[in-house]
């Protein structure tokens, strides 16, 4: 749920081969690159896991901003291999949506234009150390909820990067929890740093499930296709339910007045985030859109040389191996 | 798929701006701690083979998965289609007496 808002395709095609393709989804059948599939299934697919990889990517800036500034040589250590695991989650994502027939430039070309998205949660900045756990500890605690049912979904090579990728994944809340109770645990001027991150991460993090779908038709077609495995506002209760007591037991707050435990549910009753925001946040009103497409475009201006410097030596190397056959 | 674009139509043509060469694909392959044979883990863009390489190492064994790495080419490998699955297989599917389990052996001959 780097991905937000995909809106499923309509699809016009032969009823028949649509059932057909339907009930291999219903076994549980893994749909492969070369199999046949809907135009809509293929066109929400590219949408899905293209925002997914460009939220990996994009997704190491807000970090990367404190690896120089990493309080121990340890820390630093941990922050690094943490961002570059992004880059390989956002490689894993890219090669599976190129499998559906796009290429790897027009994914970036479409990021950097600005005509695919990437998870709203980007958008905010990382102002304090503390930021780095709370980052670790919601954010990818939040993708986690989301990532790990994926890890079933339909389309052969997704779930195959889903199953890489949380594997990985848990280390990385792991270690922003660790961040935390490190912080939590520390002066007063710590604690304070860390529940002042908890206050800012906190809505970011449930807007990251997106807005309740339980009426969406878009939501309904990707869920039986298996494409999303759970409603948003279960994976949002989901993580409410398991959150509240990790800032618990670190003695913090969560900003919600609202928030209390339902006996007769079962679960914890949660103010929703500000709805407002997050739209704005999508339309690129956002603290940091400005910044992070600009950080990424000059990424990806500035590497040029490099790119056709590389290729131009395999061509040459090529033809010289060919020359001296 | 006819071209790339096909399965993104809502990407005007128009729009796209020139093609780079894009850096070929290149196919995984990691042999694991254990004896195994190498296992096909996923794919990624290089330059030449060396660097398909050294990408391979950073992206995809940066816990330990492997001691042996194998790239090649994405559009040097030749695969079986969907469609052909019925005509390929199909031969296996009458041949029972393949599997040891075809023949009941008495339980007084022992293991076999």
């Amino acid at each position: 749920m780097y991905a937000q808002m995909i809106k499923s395709e309509a699809t016009q095609e032969d009823p028949e081969k649509l059932a057909a393709f339907q009930a291999r989804i219903d076994a549980g059948e893994k749909i492969e690159p070369k199999d046949w599939m809907p135009q809509g299934y293929r066109k929400t697919l590219i949408r899905q896991i293209g925002q997914h990889a460009h939220s990996e990517i994009v997704g190491q800036l807000p970090e990367g901003n404190w690896i120089t500034r990493a309080p121990t040589l340890e820390r630093k250590a941990i922050l690094l291999a943490k961002v570059q695991d992004e880059a390989g989650h956002g490689l894993y994502l890219y090669c599976a949506a190129e499998t559906l027939g796009v290429t790897r430039d027009e994914l970036t070309e479409m990021l950097l234009d600005g005509r695919m998205k990437y998870s709203s949660i980007f958008n905010y900045p990382t102002l304090t150390w503390a930021d780095m756990g709370a980052v670790g500890w919601l954010v990818d605690g939040a993708a986690i909820m989301n990532q790990v049912p994926l890890q079933r979904t339909s389309f052969g090579p997704y779930s195959r990067a889903m199953i890489r990728i949380c594997k990985e994944e848990s280390f990385h809340q792991r270690q922003g929890y660790d961040v935390m109770m490190k912080m939590a645990q520390g002066t007063s001027a710590q604690k304070k740093m860390a529940q002042d991150a908890l206050n800012r991460f906190w809505y970011p993090s449930l807007m990251m499930f997106g807005p309740s779908d339980k009426e969406s038709v878009h939501s309904e077609q990707s869920m039986a296709w298996k494409i999303k495995m759970n409603t948003n506002d279960e994976l949002r209760q989901k993580f409410v339910d398991q959150t509240v007591p990790q800032a618990e037991y670190l003695g913090l707050t969560v900003p919600d007045e609202n928030l209390k435990w339902n006996e007769d549910t079962g679960h914890y009753d949660f103010s929703q985030p500000d709805w407002s925001e997050f739209f704005d946040v999508l339309k690129g009103n956002g603290p940091c859109n400005q910044e992070r497409l600009a950080a990424r475009n000059s990424a990806w201006d500035d590497g040029k040389w490099v790119r056709d410097g590389l290729l131009a030596h395999a061509e040459k190397k090529a033809a010289r191996k060919v020359a001296a056959e | 798929m006819s071209s790339p674009n096909a399965a993104y139509p809502d990407t005007p043509d128009q729009a796209m701006k020139p093609k780079r060469h894009e850096w070929p694909l290149w196919e995984v392959f990691i042999r694991g701690q254990h004896g195994m044979s190498h296992r096909h883990v996923g794919s990624l863009h290089a330059p030449d083979q060396e660097m398909a390489i050294k990408n391979a190492r950073d992206v995809y064994t940066r816990r330990n998965e492997g001691v042996s790495i194998w790239v090649v080419e994405a559009r040097h490998i030749a695969a079986s289609s969907p469609s052909d699955k019925g005509p390929l297989y199909e031969p296996s599917e009458s041949k029972v007496y393949r599997h040891p389990t075809f023949f009941d052996i008495p339980e007084e001959v022992g293991a076999m």
